[in-house]
């Protein structure tokens, strides 16, 4: 082994490139491998179609303004080409809900008085919480003053919400989304569209219990813009941004590199061995892949003890989000709208939403799909070209492993796909030049993520904070010394935010 | 990587009528019990004492016995993997471990509490076989998660098997016909063509005397329990029950689980499982190894020197310290442990008990505080004990290969 690193970095996924941007503005010799030919992973912006760009993830609601300005991602081109998405719920007559920052259009007194309760309640609770997705999670069990710290903290910032809304929080947190919509407001399109982001991209639907609040919290940790930002380029230019500003610190960046396994000296990582056999030292091996991933596939169970190997082994990871990529000749209409400017969500109550989700949890998927739609080219035309446009989709529910098989069921999917969709655009499917649908398979194939579950392993209580992926792992080191996690599986989870990743780096640059 | 167990089906399970099943061996056990003493080792009958537990008891010390480990739970581990699979279950290195030789072992979990004890038998590179004396698949299929191409079957009631124990048994087997058994090796394993099938003896046992173990077809249990017996009359042998097993053990220095230990998974209290340290099991604990369960954890509470130590104690007085609590000091201010098994030794000639005592009292002085009967009349004395080193019991014939008088 010639070459040597303080930190050899596996994916080059947003988590990957902003741990190695941190730990290179530390001074840190960092290598960051990426087995596919372009730096990313479900962020990246790809060509789907001739001169038609997208990227998997599509919006930024979770990214915080210290990341922007610790990397100085702005001086390295990383633009929002709009501050602010309006979240648009479609109404199949025509008659939509607007639900803006500061604003809600289309609904009742009630509901615009209950919405400024709602908003107001959950913005302080999202205040609480956002100083801990941006912090180690205290270990269990720890006596050790950081710990015991961090702990307090969380029980402080509870107590001082004040006794009400403390006692609120409480009562409120595991909630399903539907008893929360429905103690608030009584229009089944606004609750529909409101309990969206409760649930996307876990396995769960308006009645499910579990974390349902704790992710409406999670997705408004973010502080660039608005609520929804929309990043110009596509994600991908928050990874060009990222990869820019890691390699301005001496991170060396390296794709068409996979990683076959994690080589360990005397039980301590020290290196690994990539596909074309060439070897890589370093001091500390840090995983941006999934837990399963990491440590059965990089690692290997032998190195690992019998009951931390099976908690590992039990993480939910199979992903419910199936993501379509048009490529559309025009502006598509859709009914009683008049520029499709906003997120919108074509969902026409929880009941539909629950419904699409009965399908899945038995391995099959509905004919009415639910999902979230963006055309980023209204705000950032480059991605097309001239006069076209891209339409961006994440649809609801598509079981990981269907019952038959991908292969026989894909047409039948896409075909429910877009049958959705023309319920409220009519004349979408003659606009359509190109499609790309990737099922959570495709997304596991194609990017290496487990499932395709855009969390890595499952948001939820269980495999939350300190359980995250699981006790023992859950401070960005594991059980074998120099070996570290900094992807989604690490807290505080996914979504397009670059915290696990910023964590594993301050962890690293503690420990190492 | 799915968890799957194969269950039989109800229709299988024969002894949902009675609620006991019988061993391949037992017509003949049953036919020789004639106190008919039974008790329940893993839903099977096995015999408490045949006629007389201190005559099954000499026989293993002066002559042979015979017990029916059948009810044993057995295990095959086969696959290409399946000696990583195993060497980071156990505490042993299994890579080091030779072709048709046997090695005692724990596993534990993540935390270094002993899950179970039990022996391992090398039968080919890529074949183990474990018995143990409760079921574990379930935690063998755990220790399996994340190795391809191991496959675990439960043999048990595919192996019949028995262990002929003591100073003639090498003799006996011998004057059978197993030519050459005189060399075989402690730990190690053997074949024999026996009756028109395959016969493995491996030199194993729980008496800490010379003795074997056979291993079997079913269908040759009855043929080898008659032969043995008929050829066995001028060895001395003797059919040996739970009762005289349970003295001999403890005599070897062996411990008993759910008697002086309880596997981790069965423990619902804090600290009623045991670290193989405890147990008196650190020779067995190999750190010159690669990964295994529980290493961390054992590596920290080894540095530590913070645990609890099973001694074997040689107590004052001829009055088993059966339950007793043990103390610092003889006026019993100072609770320090409690003996877990406790007997009269005839063979030695000695009070002796295992006693589980507090790590920082371990070198200290102990004192038993001993209940015992006159005529129905309850006694208490306080009895000095010595620790004691090495097994009480412990013959230079089970050593030797080949054994004297073979």
């Amino acid at each position: 082994m010639s070459e040597h690193y303080d930190a050899i970095i596996i994916g080059g996924g947003h988590n990957g490139l902003t741990c190695a941007a941190y730990l290179a503005k530390a001074g840190r010799s960092v290598l960051v491998l990426e087995a596919a030919a372009q730096l990313g992973g479900l962020g990246a912006t790809r060509e789907f179609a001739p001169g038609y760009r997208a990227s998997v993830a599509h919006t930024l609601p979770q990214l915080g303004r210290q990341l922007v300005a610790d990397l100085d991602l702005e001086g390295h081109g990383f633009r929002l080409a709009n501050a602010s998405l309006p979240t648009i719920a479609l109404g199949q007559d025509g008659r939509h809900i607007s639900i803006g920052d500061d604003s809600l259009l289309g609904v009742s007194a009630q509901d615009e008085a209950a919405y400024g309760n709602y908003r107001a309640l959950l913005q302080r609770f999202a205040a609480a919480l956002n100083p801990f997705w941006h912090k180690c999670p205290p270990m269990v069990g720890s006596r050790g003053v950081k710990d015991m710290a961090t702990l307090g903290q969380f029980g402080w910032k509870l107590r001082t919400l004040g006794r009400r809304d403390m006692r609120e929080i409480m009562r409120m947190m595991f909630l399903p989304a539907q008893d929360l919509m429905d103690e608030y407001f009584e229009n089944p399109l606004l609750k529909a569209a409101l309990s969206w982001d409760a649930n996307v991209g876990s396995k769960l639907a308006p009645r499910s219990p579990n974390n349902a609040v704790l992710a409406l919290l999670y997705r408004m940790s973010g502080d660039i813009g608005g609520d929804l930002p929309l990043p110009a380029g596509g994600v991908g230019g928050l990874i060009e941004a990222l990869a820019a500003s890691a390699g301005k610190h001496g991170a060396e960046l390296r794709i068409d590199s996979a990683v076959s396994r994690v080589l360990l000296e005397d039980r301590r990582a020290c290196g690994v061995e990539l596909a074309n056999g060439d070897l890589v030292s370093a001091s500390t091996v840090v995983s941006n892949a999934d837990p399963k991933t990491s440590f059965f596939k990089l690692l290997g169970a032998r190195h690992l003890d019998v009951q931390f190997t099976h908690r590992i082994n039990r993480l939910r990871t199979d992903g419910l989000v199936a993501k379509l990529h048009l490529a559309l000749d025009g502006l598509p209409t859709i009914t009683g709208l008049e520029r499709p400017d906003g997120r919108m969500i074509l969902a026409e109550s929880m009941q539909a939403i629950e419904n699409a989700f009965d399908r899945a949890k038995y391995g099959d998927f509905a004919t009415q799909l639910p999902m979230e739609v963006v055309i980023p080219t209204l705000h950032d035309p480059a991605l097309a070209p001239e006069g076209k446009h891209v339409l961006s989709a994440l649809v609801q529910y598509a079981p990981c492993r269907v019952s038959g098989g991908w292969a026989g069921r894909r047409e039948a999917f896409l075909e429910a796909v877009l049958n959705s969709l023309v319920r409220y655009a009519p004349a979408i499917r003659e606009q359509v030049v190109a499609i790309e649908l990737l099922t959570p398979e495709d997304l596991e194939a194609q990017f290496r993520v487990t499932g395709g579950h855009w969390h890595h392993a499952e948001f939820a209580i269980d495999t939350w904070w300190m359980n995250r992926p699981t006790y023992g792992a859950s401070q960005y080191r594991t059980p074998v010394e120099g070996f570290y996690l900094c992807g989604a599986g690490a807290h505080p989870g996914g979504g397009i935010m670059g915290a696990a990743g910023a964590n594993a780096a301050r962890a690293i640059l503690k420990e190492t | 990587m799915p968890l799957q167990a194969k269950l039989q089906s109800v229709d299988s399970i024969s002894h949902v009528e009675t609620g006991v099943l019988h061993s391949p061996f037992h017509s003949r056990t049953s036919a020789l019990n004639i106190n008919q003493q039974w008790s329940v080792w893993n839903g099977f009958a096995s015999a408490i004492y045949y006629g007389d537990a201190l005559l099954e008891y000499f026989a293993t010390r002066n002559a042979c016995a015979v017990f029916d480990v059948s009810p044993m739970r057995k295990y095959r581990f086969q696959g290409v993997e399946v000696e990583a699979m195993l060497n980071r279950m156990v505490t042993r290195d299994v890579t080091a471990q030779k072709v048709d030789t046997v090695a005692y072992n724990v596993w534990c979990t993540d935390a270094g509490r002993v899950v179970d004890d039990g022996t391992l038998f090398r039968l080919a590179n890529d074949e183990f076989m474990l018995c143990c004396a409760d079921p574990c698949l379930d935690w063998f299929l755990l220790s399996a998660v994340g190795f391809s191409q191991v496959e675990i079957t439960d043999i048990s009631d595919a192996v019949a098997s028995l262990a002929l124990q003591g100073p003639t048994s090498c003799a006996l087997l011998k004057a059978m016909g197993f030519d050459g058994i005189d060399h075989c090796k402690p730990f190690q394993i053997m074949r024999f063509p026996w009756n028109g099938g395959d016969i493995m003896i491996s030199r194993t046992g729980y008496t800490g005397d010379l003795g074997y173990e056979l291993w079997l077809d079913p269908g040759l249990a009855e043929p080898l329990w008659d032969a043995l017996f008929e050829q066995g009359r001028v060895f001395g042998i003797q059919p040996l029950g739970d009762e005289s097993l349970d003295m001999a053990r403890l005599e070897a220095g062996f411990i008993a689980p759910d008697v002086d230990f309880h596997g981790a998974l069965h423990t619902v209290e804090l600290h009623h499982d045991h670290s193989p340290f405890e147990l008196g099991l650190g020779w067995i604990v190999n750190f010159k190894k690669t990964h295994f369960t529980g290493r961390a954890a054992l590596e920290r509470e080894k540095a530590s020197g913070n645990y609890r130590r099973l001694v074997k104690l040689d107590i004052e007085g001829n009055k088993p310290a059966e339950n007793s609590v043990l103390y610092a000091d003889s006026h019993c201010r100072r609770e320090i442990g409690y003996v877990t098994s406790a007997m009269w030794s005839p063979v030695v000639k000695a009070n002796i008990a295992y006693g589980l005592i507090e790590a920082k009292y371990a070198d200290g002085e102990i004192w038993a505080e001993v209940y015992h009967q006159k005529e129905l009349r309850w006694y208490r004395k306080v009895a000095r004990c010595l620790k004691v080193s090495k097994p009480f019991w412990s013959p230079e014939r089970a050593k030797q290969t080949p054994p004297p008088d073979c």
